[in-house]
């Protein structure tokens, strides 16, 4: 019961920590990510394994296509969680941005034959414009019929493109995309590493366009609107306005990302349509920590990276192996991804970026509750 | 003519399936706010149980007469009494917390059918229903299988049994205060806690009957065949009015005619497409549902 | 008058945290074992919280003794359970249900005969609009029946919030006579805007300032020293403290009524 309200003071107490060393650590953690985006650049090079992680070294073609898929998905759900995190919008049809990218740029390659650069643009228009046109509309209605309407709209994108209309979109298997209008420097084994890089800064133009927007005054109308919307009217705001802003910029992130996948997976599928596809994302910022600046991210590449590694560990040996009481469940990915965003939820609101915080608050918290202990005992 | 009774069964048929789903997922979230994402996992577990007794693992039950009776009664119970755990090991103790308490449900419809297709694969297992309801009977010229009335009926005794039950009952009565007030009720010194689980057994056994119905219907069972049908029961819910048996009940009808009668006249495909634009175009006219019941 | 028995109520250091505001500050009442006792204060100044965070409505912390036993950590339904009949500041009246199974909801199985002919007797006009639904009411009807739902059980207390808010003359005499004739079986903790209700009805008072206790006493001697009644309840110009704070709710609410209500309910 208590912990319904605990996050957010703990967050906060989180944000204070006692002055001196902290002033030092932050010094050294603002450079980390920096850091760390030196690390991810150079990945491609590395032959290091990351045994259990990862099977044979980090730059490997298929090492690195999976973390691409991991970045790209960090950048997804980190777009997603504009909504979701920053606004307060629960939306359920965040898979049609995504699959307007993909599909848009794949068809424009397919059927006019241009490049991969001018299709790429017109997919990303496709993206604005389809966000700007379904946002305008569910946004109409607020709450939990929002969350329906853009349900319902992604369905209808969904199952249109499912029934392959004039043969453009390739129905239930999807289309591979042309290799002779995409740029030779994406195409092949060879050149996986180019593809995880393209990742890379996606996830970093997610990031960065995130936090830039965030921090800018519609961020923290957004901020409003997400705490208390009657009060931001009260303040003379239309929140309809920023909403539909943060509606068509998370769109955008979301066709961008389409974009990107494209290249990567070698074609556009229908699964990136569909209602489990947004529901993924929500696992993702869930898991990861809705709200926060690395929290999406992270959950996108752990999502991601789980998802993979745990079809192949339930086809693994070591699985086959156990009980089948044990084994039935392992074999299925989506099961364990399931169970474990329930555990998450239950174990770790705020999700894994809470984390570090919570066992500091934690800390703190014993302590004062001795000091506070202490004080009792003195009469007033 | 034939080919509009084949459409108006068949819709009707499917929209008695809708409002097996819907009326539960509409009365539980009135009761409680929660949009249930693991109700099509309710009728997943209900089909496979049906399904699982039907195929001669549960002595007694079988494909014909009393025996399929016996199947679709059991599988109906297995996904009460699942319907009873999630609210009571998953939704509960949530209880303060109401987003998470959705996104748990979400967790939870995404392991149930993963479960399942583990147990017994992801491909459609072919569904043994009693040759007596495999027919089909001659009206106006058209050959309706006879699974399609059967379901109708099923629907309509489900519906009317609801209504006695809110009606007429303390606990019905409790149900419907509580989808106003959930505090007042509370301060009445009823436990509205044991509403909630009540209104869960209900529309998980509704559901669970859909899912040994639907079986019929399709004449098949797959995993993900309950969270397909989830969606269009949340048009249906939305299109009803949150809360409201009788909105969900017009809803499922119209929801089920408008599909068929479309992707038959139209394209395959576009009768899906337009019962949800209908739904988009209802709610920007009317925010609350048909019903004006709270969205 | 004879010395005081032990006090039905008591309730100390009363504290409630809402979305990270502090709406009381650790709030100290007792309500006798007879009569009425109004628990009066500015808008803002936490008698609604006081009176939610009692029943459990509210996160709370705190002790609330019912007739010597702790309660605070009981959830509501049990803790009402135990003899308290309570009509909400909405009324919390089920707009889509009739008159009657408005009233049928407030019975508690096992716990004796309702006592309807009470209810019939004062209210006659519940017996026939029992089929009408209930939001078709007026809002003098409404409260009746929220009146009513709380004379239904044989309850130890009754707390009503606010229950003459917005009423006409004529009703809020009718509401007051119900609420005498429940105080002489019954205690009763009366939230009331209504000085005249309250001069009529309460035999003691507690006023609330800031989420704070700010004063306990007989209610008539506040109210005979105009300048405390001046200085604890805002009659007249506005006095310590400056302007009441708002707690839960929306801002616009407290904003004009009470002045001009008081002054007129005063007069």
């Amino acid at each position: 019961m208590t912990t319904a309200t605990q996050p957010r003071g703990r967050d906060r107490a989180a944000d204070h920590p006692v002055a001196g060393r902290s002033e030092r650590l932050r010094r050294a953690t603002r450079w980390w990510p920096t850091l760390m985006l030196l690390v991810l650049f150079t990945l491609p090079y590395s032959a290091l394994p990351l045994p259990g992680l990862l099977d044979g070294p980090i730059g490997s073609p298929g090492n690195l296509q999976l973390l691409a898929l991991c970045l790209l998905f960090g950048g997804l759900a980190t777009g997603y969680d504009l909504l979701l995190g920053r606004t307060g919008l629960l939306s359920f049809g965040h898979a049609l941005y995504f699959a307007a990218g993909t599909y848009v740029t794949n068809t424009v390659m397919l059927e006019a034959g241009l490049p991969f650069a001018a299709s790429a643009l017109l997919g990303l228009l496709a993206g604005v414009v389809l966000s700007a046109l379904l946002g305008a509309v569910s946004l109409r209605v607020s709450g939990i019929g929002f969350s329906m309407v853009t349900l319902a709209f992604a369905q209808a994108a969904s199952i249109l493109v499912q029934r392959d209309p004039g043969g453009v979109t390739g129905g239930e298997e999807g289309r591979a995309a042309p290799a002779d209008r995409l740029p030779a420097s994406l195409v092949g084994i060879e050149h996986t590493a180019n593809l995880y890089w393209m990742a890379l800064a996606y996830l970093v133009v997610a990031l960065v366009v995130v936090q830039w927007a965030v921090r800018s005054p519609t961020g923290r109308v957004w901020e409003g609107i997400k705490e208390n919307e009657r009060r931001v009217e009260v303040l003379g705001l239309r929140p309809y306005g920023y909403k539909l802003v943060a509606f068509v910029l998370a769109g955008t992130l979301a066709a961008l990302g389409g974009i990107v996948y494209l290249p990567l997976t070698g074609g556009a599928t229908p699964q990136t349509t569909t209602s489990d596809f947004t529901l993924s994302l929500l696992v993702m910022v869930v898991l990861g920590g809705s709200g926060t600046r690395w929290g999406p991210m992270v959950g996108g590449i752990l999502y991601t990276w789980a998802d993979h590694r745990l079809g192949d560990l339930a086809g693994s040996g070591a699985v086959a192996g156990l009980p089948s009481v044990v084994r039935v469940p392992l074999s299925q990915p989506l099961f364990l991804l399931g169970a474990l965003f329930v555990a998450v939820i239950y174990l770790l609101p705020g999700g894994v970026a809470r984390l570090p915080a919570r066992l500091r608050t934690a800390r703190t918290a014993r302590a004062s509750r001795l000091a506070a202990r202490r004080e009792e005992a003195v009469p007033s | 003519m034939a080919t509009v009774v084949l459409l108006t069964f068949t819709g009707l048929g499917l929209g008695a399936l809708y409002f097996l789903i819907a009326s539960g997922l509409s009365l539980i979230f009135g009761l409680m706010d929660v949009l249930n994402f693991a109700h099509g996992a309710l009728l997943s577990v209900g089909a496979y149980g049906t399904w699982w007794a039907a195929s001669g693992h549960l002595p007694g039950a079988g494909t014909e007469g009393a025996g399929f009776a016996l199947a679709v009664v059991f599988g109906t119970a297995v996904g009460t009494i699942a319907a009873v755990l999630l609210e009571v090991a998953v939704i509960r103790p949530l209880y303060t917390r109401p987003r998470e308490q959705i996104l748990a449900t979400v967790g939870v419809g995404l392991a149930v059918p993963a479960l399942l297709s583990a147990i017994w694969g992801a491909d459609a297992r072919p569904f043994p229903g009693p040759k007596a309801l495999s027919g089909t009977f001659a009206l106006l010229g058209a050959e309706v299988p006879l699974n399609r009335p059967v379901l109708i009926g099923v629907a309509l005794v489900v519906l009317a049994a609801l209504k006695l039950f809110l009606g007429r009952t303390r606990h019905g009565l409790v149900v419907r205060a509580g989808v106003e007030d959930r505090a007042m009720v509370t301060a009445l010194g009823i436990d509205v806690r044991r509403a909630f689980t009540l209104v869960f057994a209900i529309g998980g056994a509704a559901a669970a009957l859909g899912g040994a119905l639907g079986g019929l219907y399709f004449g098949s069972v797959d995993p993900g065949q309950g969270t397909s049908l989830l969606i269009f029961a949340f048009v249906v819910v939305v299109t009803g009015g949150m809360g409201s048996l009788t909105g969900a009940a017009v809803a499922s009808v119209a929801v089920g005619l408008v599909q068929q009668f479309a992707n038959y006249y139209t394209t395959a495909g576009l009768g899906d497409v337009a019962v949800v634009v209908l739904l988009a175009a209802l709610l920007l006219v009317r925010p609350r549902g048909l019903t004006g019941r709270l969205a | 008058m004879s010395p005081a028995p032990a006090p039905l109520l008591t309730v100390r250091d009363l504290r409630v945290v809402i979305g990270g505001r502090h709406i009381l500050h650790g709030v100290d009442l007792e309500v006798a074992a007879s009569g009425t006792t109004a628990l009066l204060g500015r808008n803002g100044a936490g008698k609604t919280t006081t009176v939610r965070g009692i029943l459990g409505l509210v996160p709370r912390t705190g002790s609330v003794l019912l007739a010597g036993e702790e309660t605070v950590r009981q959830t509501t339904h049990a803790l009402v359970r135990r003899g308290i009949g309570y009509a909400p500041e909405d009324r919390g009246v089920f707009a889509a249900l009739s008159v009657a199974e408005n009233l049928r909801l407030a019975e508690r199985p096992g716990a004796g005969e309702p006592a309807y002919d009470l209810v019939h007797e004062l209210f006659p006009e519940l017996r026939r609009r029992a089929r009408q639904a209930a939001g078709t009411l007026s809002g003098g009807q409404q409260q009746m029946v929220a009146i009513a739902r709380t004379l239904l059980n044989g309850n130890r207390l009754i707390i009503a919030d606010e229950p003459t808010k917005g009423l006409a003359p004529k009703v809020v005499t009718e509401v007051a006579q119900a609420l005498e004739r429940a105080a002489e079986a019954v205690p009763v903790l009366l939230v009331e805007q209504n000085l005249a209700v309250v001069r009529r009805l309460a035999r003691h008072c507690v006023v609330l300032a800031d989420g704070r206790t700010a004063h306990q006493g007989p209610a008539l001697d506040l109210l005979a020293d105009a300048e405390a009644a001046r200085r604890l309840l805002g009659v007249g110009s506005a006095g310590h403290g400056g302007p009441a704070r708002t707690p839960a709710g929306p801002p616009a609410r407290t904003a004009a009524r009470p002045a001009a209500r008081t002054t007129e309910a005063d007069a």
